[in-house]
């Protein structure tokens, strides 16, 4: 039976990762490499490393963490941030990411989608969606923002995410900008928007804080995948026994792992 | 010298970065002659199906042909694993090599398409691929055409409907699945097929 997904995500800076330096018994707490071979060892079914590096320097970091996290991970590697072009996405794929997520880029030049799809597959194209809701307007309002979520786009998510599919991408990452960082829950009316309009899966992004989470955003957000990083890194849950416990509210999860 | 075949599709790098990790020491080429050299054959791929035929176009079809014959193990993975077949629906104009004499064709279960995740296998008893992989195990998909379940299905997986997750006949061998990419069951497969004799 096809399990859902439960997607370790690190957030790296200059090839730190920025969010979960509380491990205490690590050699070196923010390594991405060290993270990432860690919950995959403890049962993540795919990793996700995400740079928020801002400048153009740090690209150059960016290959060489990508590499090392490449180098020790036999799961599903993602990398996303700052690809703008089919070159950069071709570099990125050279140190071994196996997809790759576009969100600002893919918004200004939709045919990026499916010009990495063309040489890469689709299933390795991802687009990223960070969107908000809009107060007092129906849930299919959702805009989308991009620029790490600083830029409004006008353009609605659900409208968006069909229009990814149709271009070319494999999967579709949805961040809730309004439940990032709550741990109170994913949206799961949004997810469940976005996931009945595409065909593709869709992977939930935002708000998680506890089983109960995952497996509401599994069965009311229909997500076929959920995303989350502060609660793998300050020893909130561990996704082995977080996977545990969602098994035992009837969701299928990869388990033993 | 194992060689993996490089058709121009898909990233390579997850490939051979899994079987240098098992201490293997592959070569990556699209060459016919290196291919007549191989002691082993790897075929990877994601992406369509009609990729498959730069391998018509540049003579490694009938070299890989020549090798199977010769008794070479070869193993192909997801389109490599469809292109053993006849064909498939998703390129009707590019024949498959046929060792196995069905067709690939489409989810046809109303399920969400590509198959995407980890899904668990259902193996049958002594396929030399699965040598100690417990049944059950869960394997990385991501495809959309899917083969179909015949004798020499050595694991079936169940998406809607029941398609070949692995086949096997002889040096003959394919996985719909991403070894590369499916933890300590994946890296077991590719170290059977790594450890099978010449």
């Amino acid at each position: 039976m096809l399990t859902r997904r439960i997607i370790a995500c690190l957030d790296v800076r200059d090839g730190r990762v920025v969010k979960g330096v509380q491990f205490v018994d690590l050699v070196d707490a923010g390594d991405p490499a060290e993270l990432a071979a860690r919950h995959a060892a403890a049962g993540a079914d795919e990793i996700v490393l995400l740079d928020i590096t801002a400048t153009h320097e740090g690209r150059g970091t960016l290959l060489e963490t990508v590499r090392r996290t490449a180098q020790r991970l036999f799961v599903p590697f993602t990398v996303g941030g700052g690809i703008r072009t089919a070159e950069e996405a071709a570099a990125v794929f050279d140190a071994g990411a196996d997809k790759i997520s576009i969100n600002s880029a893919a918004i200004s030049d939709p045919a990026l989608i499916g010009a990495i799809g063309a040489k890469f597959g689709a299933q390795a194209v991802i687009v990223a969606i960070d969107a908000r809701r809009i107060l007092g307007a129906p849930l299919s309002h959702a805009e989308v923002f991009v620029a790490g979520g600083r830029k409004p786009t006008g353009r609605r998510a659900v409208e968006w995410a069909r229009e990814a599919e149709q271009r070319g991408a494999g999967e579709i990452l949805l961040t809730s900008m309004d439940a990032d960082g709550t741990r109170a829950g994913f949206d799961c009316e949004l997810t469940a928007a976005v996931s009945d309009a595409v065909q593709i899966p869709v992977i939930a992004s935002g708000g998680a804080g506890n089983a109960q989470h995952f497996t509401q955003v599994f069965r009311a957000g229909r997500a076929d995948a959920a995303l989350a990083a502060g609660i793998f890194h300050f020893g909130v849950a561990d996704v082995r026994s977080l996977k545990a416990e969602i098994q035992r509210d009837g969701i299928p999860v990869r388990l033993p792992c | 010298m194992i060689a993996v075949i490089d058709y121009r599709v898909g990233n390579l790098t997850s490939v051979m970065k899994a079987l240098r990790s098992l201490g293997s020491d592959p070569v990556l080429t699209d060459g016919p002659a290196v291919v007549l050299r191989a002691d082993k054959l790897i075929l990877p791929g994601v992406g369509h199906f009609s990729s498959t035929r730069f391998l018509e176009d540049r003579g490694l079809k009938l070299a890989i042909q020549q090798r199977i014959d010769a008794g070479t193990p070869f193993l192909g993975i997801c389109v490599g694993l469809q292109w053993l077949f006849a064909g498939s629906t998703e390129a009707p104009e590019t024949p498959g090599l046929a060792a196995f004499p069905e067709t690939c064709e489409k989810f046809a279960s109303g399920k969400k398409v590509p198959h995407v995740g980890w899904n668990s296998l259902s193996i049958k008893p002594g396929s030399r691929l699965f040598a100690g992989v417990p049944d059950g195990s869960f394997v990385y998909f991501t495809h959309s055409w899917r083969a179909p379940v015949i004798q020499d299905t050595v694991a079936v997986t169940e998406y809607g409907e029941q398609f070949t997750a692995a086949a096997e006949r002889d040096n003959v061998m394919g996985v719909q699945f991403h070894p590369e990419k499916s933890g300590e069951a994946g890296l077991r497969v590719l170290r059977n097929f790594l450890e099978l004799p010449c």
